[in-house]
């Protein structure tokens, strides 16, 4: 029994490394459980709201908290990414309908160099609100890893659309018409 | 005028004097300008060292338009004459820390820190409960006089033509 000793204890640290490495995997995996809850019409609450990220202009933080009670389109974007480019003057004339009706377009600029996206934001002239994900940890979250990723978040801070690349204006008008209708 | 002469002549000394002072400090100089001079950052060097954020692979292997834009910073960055330690202090400033390419060092990421020195451990443990035992029984094998196994007369006969071959 003495000599199995050390295969036995051998054979054991194997198998927690295989363990610990299919652990790693499944966790490091993007999360897709947000669009399922969706589509089943759970419209799960936003993750991480009270998180506080750092405004893009400067002058402290905000958190998606902040926004209860109004109808949020929240877009993560960055500016190398070119549908970014592409939606970004849909968000902004979004943004103007929302703004009637209680409503905002709240950006997060994910993983993106401050000036790039300051100098965006002068690009298009973007008037809604911008935040900093410096490390993707917010995105991450909503299982955003690939951009553009756009969320309509409800009064109740309830997720009731995905749009997982560019959005198209059908999935803004959704966004328009809820903040008018409640 | 004679008394001009040896004024002139302490002053002659005194410029002499400067001159050879400022010649003999000009080697001193020159290494520490070259020592200002000598250690910039090279941007193959740095990129070895960070990580595309988005793509998750090193920078240097990294062909994405995150990973342009972050080798033009870092290019920015040299060219503004920022050390090695300034420049990835701003890159963690702009992409936090795993623009370093460090695991973490909370949650599931401390792993990368632990599994190592759980290895090692272990198999300082195996090797501490081994190598007494292997010693001891070569001890004992010693001590009883086991004799070695003969080599065969194939085995023999081809280890002293081997061994010809270098005489």
């Amino acid at each position: 029994m003495r000599g199995r000793i050390v295969p036995i204890l051998v054979s054991l640290a194997g198998a927690c490394l295989i363990g610990l490495l299919i652990y790693g995997v499944s966790t490091q995996s993007t999360s897709r459980t947000l669009d399922e809850d969706v589509q089943r019409g759970d419209f799960p609450l936003a993750p991480e709201a009270a998180r506080a990220l750092p405004r893009l202009s400067g002058g402290g933080s905000d958190s998606l908290l902040a926004y209860r009670g109004e109808v949020v389109v929240l877009n993560f974007w960055a500016s190398w990414c070119e549908p970014c480019q592409e939606e970004a003057p849909l968000l902004e004339k979004a943004q103007k309908l929302l703004a009637q009706h209680q409503g905002t377009v709240l950006g997060v600029a994910y993983k993106d160099l401050t000036s790039d996206s300051l100098a965006f934001m002068r690009r298009f002239r973007l008037t809604y609100p911008n935040l900093r994900d410096k490390e993707g940890g917010f995105a991450s979250s909503f299982g955003t890893d690939q951009l553009p990723e756009s969320f309509v978040i409800n009064r109740q801070g309830r997720i009731v659309a995905i749009s997982r690349g560019e959005i198209e204006q059908r999935f803004l008008n959704r966004a328009i018409t809820l903040a008018e209708q409640t | 005028m004679s008394r001009a002469a040896p004024g002139m002549g302490a002053a002659a000394l005194r410029a002499a004097l400067a001159l050879a002072l400022a010649l003999a400090l000009v080697p001193a100089l020159a290494p520490a300008r070259a020592t200002a001079a000598a250690p910039r950052v090279s941007l193959p060097a740095m990129e070895r060292q960070l990580m595309c954020v988005t793509c998750k692979i090193p920078l240097n292997v990294a062909e994405s338009p995150q990973a342009d834009r972050e080798k033009a910073y870092v290019a920015q960055l040299i060219g503004e004459g920022r050390s090695e330690s300034q420049i990835r202090s701003a890159l963690v400033a702009q992409y936090g820390a795993a623009v370093l390419g460090l695991p973490g060092t909370h949650g599931f990421d401390i792993a990368a820190y632990l599994v190592p020195l759980a290895v090692v451990l272990g198999l300082l443990a195996v090797m501490l409960t081994l190598l007494p035992r292997w010693r001891r029984r070569a001890r004992s094998l010693a001590a009883a006089g086991v004799p070695r196994p003969a080599l065969s007369p194939d085995d023999a006969a081809r280890l002293d033509s081997d061994l010809a071959r270098f005489d």
